[in-house]
């Protein structure tokens, strides 16, 4: 089996899977990752949400090899030192969470949403947020997280 | 076990545990098994020391950190926060004092009581049950645990009892102005001999609550589940793991012949297969392999089962002339509905249908399960809605004694009904039996989605007869679907003075897995009651919300909440061009529930819109009001998401969708612009949450359609083909 080596929340971590295997499963069951969580694992609810160079990206549907040239990877353990990132302290301002397996998810592609805009506008949050499921219904609560996190920007 | 009938609640019962680092106070009354534990010095038997504490429900320390245990599965509800805030109140600890941990696995302790007069404690996390079942009992916990402290403070200090009061986390001596810490008082514990059970006049009063009540406390898991490390089976990995998937079959109840066996079992990475009756178990060294070899799998499947004859968009449509039932039962009878409906002025007809839904909790179904070579004892870690009941289910599967089952709970990621059962905790145990490693077994989405158990599909008609004032004086519902009392609850309509009712269930068996949804027989219910009473009142003219005030006039409480609704959607007053409001009101688990819609409709698409949604609730005292609002939205959502897009179709046997491309849940851009919830003030115990809103949400956005175009929608979900067609018919 081949070795691939990540560059995971700083630090850099080699792991000897097959080809083809999904990140997901690498950062989870290899690395012990487990906050990036498996719900559809066909890039439909945004639960395995992390960032490549900055950009959401769904871990199922990404190959191993395709993120094993140097390309920077966070998952929610490295969003922030503290978990105190403008959109984790709004989450708990607003008591997002209910279930909360969803919610690593919805804080990466809210976190990447400002990174990019730091002021968006309600269609813009609704668009970027649409790919995140959530059972629970706790949309209305992420709603007002994203727009009080982005205030705090 | 010991039978809640036989408790005996005589005071010398009552025994307090001294440790060194605090006491802990095992609590004894009533609804709370006794913890019958002896008064041991410290040092003696620390062994037996340390099993009595882990038995407890409060532990204070010397520096005041108390310790709070909490019995509840923690899906999303909040009450993991809600218990233990029931017990701070009554103990007036001070909150920012306190932790919570999970209880141990123990009934007989930490259950609540089960259902009927005699039943066994339990502990199950289902019916909006765990706020309400635990209410009493932790009241007294915390009660009692005061009142231990304010006896020993009262010994040192040498002064009568009821001249001392509490801070959060103070007893005071007003008359001498002396304050002694709650930790401090763990030096001088003096552990009376007797104490009563405290009376509700003697505990706080509504109005002193400092935690109920009290909109600024927040969950206390919210942020392990905002930085990821928040434990659900799923992400629990133990020394030398290995990793099992099942391959079930297309159609419910088929059973496997593995054709490929040898093929299989020389493929590199594969542990075991294991037959079961249902379905085929491959065990490899990582989840992906165990995925990939999952997949080639060939496997001839038996399917010689009643499902395999079912089509549900058929079967949904031959209900409306079916004669013939497997069986047939009376649910409710009131006056009498022939006769009323003879001499009614004019009578109504109308038909109602729902398709199946699923539960699609964000966390597809896992356990991980550890059984010990020899085979005799195992350990498990997994979400359940019924953590008392997994040590039993699991040592069945064994053949093995219960005590011999350790069993450790995690977070559900979701549970909606699903998680009340066991069948996946006991798939990991087989399968770990088999390979005698641990195992973590995991359904896929498709997985869980197939072979899931659904909310039952039903179809329902409704019959009414009216006086010639337009006054509903006779009203027949009658059900007809698998499922049997997944399909009956809602229907009593106990809040609407309507003098003839009856209410008739026909079940037909069709061999698909069917399951409690959040809020269970009320979804589909609630729709077709308050759809048609709003389609009477069309067609006599009359206002949704004046028909709704004159059936609840004698029902005060529930008019309550009828009336703040209105109030707070400005009911009756004018609306932008293309849009509606419909009102809806429903009952659930105690908690009562008007929710009022505003939408518009997109009449080239057919696709509904949400504007807004209010509803108010009278579910009791809020332990926690945030997150009983939070409850309230998240039931309106996952409504709307029923209501609107979700639908699940089976043909000869198979599930028609697979995944969340087919399988449509709520997403972002479909929220509404607002959701506002009011929760009407209330002294009396509290009732269930978790399911109050999401019963009003198919008759509120019916009806507002009404309103909207004259037409009525009968068939749930929604979806923008089936409103186009309502629409261009």
């Amino acid at each position: 089996m081949p070795v691939f080596s990540l560059k995971v929340n700083s630090s850099t971590r080699e792991v000897n899977v097959d080809s083809g295997t999904s990140l997901l499963w690498v950062l989870r069951e290899h690395l012990g990752l487990t906050g990036t969580k498996y719900s559809c694992g066909v890039g439909q609810c945004g639960s395995c949400t992390i960032h490549v160079e900055g950009s959401p990206m769904r871990a199922c549907t990404l190959a191993v090899e395709t993120v094993a040239k140097g390309q920077k990877i966070t998952t929610i353990e490295g969003l922030s030192e503290k978990g105190d990132h403008p959109v984790q302290k709004a989450w708990a301002a607003h008591q997002v969470p209910q279930c909360g397996y969803c919610q690593s998810g919805q804080i990466m592609q809210a976190a990447a949403l400002l990174e990019k805009n730091p002021k968006p506008g309600r269609e813009e949050i609704l668009q970027y947020m649409n790919g995140n499921l959530c059972r629970c219904g706790t949309y209305m609560r992420i709603y007002k997280a994203i727009e009080s996190a982005s205030k705090e920007l | 076990m010991k039978d809640q009938s036989t408790i005996d609640n005589s005071l010398s019962r009552r025994r307090f545990l001294k440790l060194s680092g605090g006491f802990t106070i095992g609590i004894t009354v009533v609804g709370l098994v006794p913890q019958l534990t002896s008064c041991t010095e410290d040092g003696e038997d620390t062994r037996d020391l340390v099993a009595k504490e882990l038995n407890a429900w409060v532990n204070i320390r010397e520096d005041g950190q108390i310790t709070i245990m909490s019995p509840a599965s923690e899906m999303g509800q909040g009450s993991r926060t809600a218990l233990p805030i029931i017990l701070a109140e009554e103990l007036d600890a001070d909150w920012s004092k306190v932790q919570v941990e999970t209880s141990p696995i123990d009934p007989e302790i930490y259950g609540s009581p089960g259902f009927g007069p005699n039943a066994r404690k339990i502990m199950l996390n289902v019916g909006s049950r765990t706020v309400r079942g635990y209410f009493k009992s932790l009241r007294q916990a915390g009660a009692q645990t005061r009142y231990v402290l304010l006896h020993s403070v009262a010994k040192a200090w040498e002064v009568p009892i009821d001249e001392l009061s509490t801070e959060p986390s103070m007893v005071v001596h007003e008359a001498s102005g002396r304050k002694m810490p709650y930790g401090d008082v763990v030096a001088i514990l003096d552990i009376p001999e007797t104490i009563s059970e405290i009376s509700e006049e003697q505990m706080k009063k509504p109005e002193d609550f400092r935690l109920i009540w009290n909109e600024s406390i927040g969950r206390v898991d919210v942020v392990e589940k905002s930085n990821g490390s928040a434990q659900f089976s799923m992400d629990i990995q133990v020394p030398d793991m290995v990793y099992g998937v099942i391959e079930r079959g297309k159609v419910h109840g088929a059973s496997p012949s593995l054709r490929n066996e040898a093929a299989m079992r020389a493929e590199d990475g594969l542990i075991d297969l294991v037959a079961l009756d249902y379905g085929i178990g491959v065990v490899a060294n990582s989840l992906e392999k165990a995925l990939k070899l999952k997949e080639q799998l060939d496997i001839d499947w038996n399917t010689n089962v009643t499902a395999a004859k079912h089509s549900s968009q058929e079967a949904l449509d031959s209900y409306a002339t079916l004669t013939q039932h497997d069986e047939t039962r009376e649910l409710r009878s009131l006056g009498n509905v022939r006769q009323a409906m003879a001499r009614a002025a004019k009578t109504y007809t109308a038909d109602y249908k729902n398709d199946y839904v699923y539960h699609a909790q964000m966390e597809p179904l896992n356990a991980i399960a550890a059984v010990s070579e020899d085979q005799t004892s195992a350990e498990i870690w997994a979400g359940t809605q019924g953590p008392g009941f997994v040590a039993g289910a699991v040592a069945d599967a064994l053949g093995i004694e219960p005590e011999k089952v350790k069993f450790n709970l995690c977070f559900l990621g979701g549970g909606f009904g699903r998680r009340s059962m066991h069948d996946y905790i006991i798939e990991a145990a087989l399968l770990s039996k088999a390979v005698k490693k641990p195992v973590k077994m995991i359904w896929t989405r498709e997985d869980d989605l197939r072979y899931g158990m659904y909310r039952p599909m039903s179809f329902q008609r409704m019959q009414a007869g009216t006086d010639a004032d337009g006054n509903i004086i006779a009203f027949s519902h009658s059900i007809t679907g698998d499922g049997s009392n997944l399909l009956a609850s809602g229907t009593a309509n106990e809040f609407y003075d309507i003098p003839n009712q009856e209410v008739e269930l026909n079940i037909v068996k069709n061999g698909i897995r069917l399951k409690h949804w959040r809020s269970v027989g009320h979804g589909p219910n609630k729709f077709a009651i308050e759809g048609f009473i709003d389609q009477i009142a069309a067609d006599q003219g009359q206002d949704p919300l004046e028909v709704r005030r004159k059936l609840m006039a004698n029902h005060p409480k529930a008019l309550r909440t009828l009336e703040k609704a209105a109030e707070m959607a400005n009911w009756g007053s004018p609306l932008a061009e293309g849009r509606a409001r419909g009102i809806a009101f429903g009952e659930r688990s105690g908690a009562l529930c008007t929710g009022i819609a505003e939408i518009s409709v997109n009449k080239d698409t057919g696709k509904i819109k949400v504007h807004h949604f209010w509803s108010a609730v009278d579910g009791g005292i809020m332990v926690q009001p945030d997150n009983a609002k939070a409850q309230m939205e998240g039931g309106i959502l996952m409504g709307m998401s029923s209501v609107l897009s979700e639908q699940l179709t089976i043909e000869s046997g198979e599930v028609r969708q697979s995944n969340f491309h087919d399988y449509n849940l709520l997403r972002m851009a479909d929220i509404p612009e607002t959701l506002e919830i009011a929760l009407l003030p209330s002294d009396e115990a509290p009732q269930g949450m978790g399911e109050a809103s999401t019963p009003i949400v198919a008759g509120a956005i019916a009806n507002a359609f009404l309103a909207l175009t004259g037409k009525a929608l009968t068939h749930l979900p929604f979806t923008p083909e089936r409103v186009k067609a309502v629409l261009d018919a």
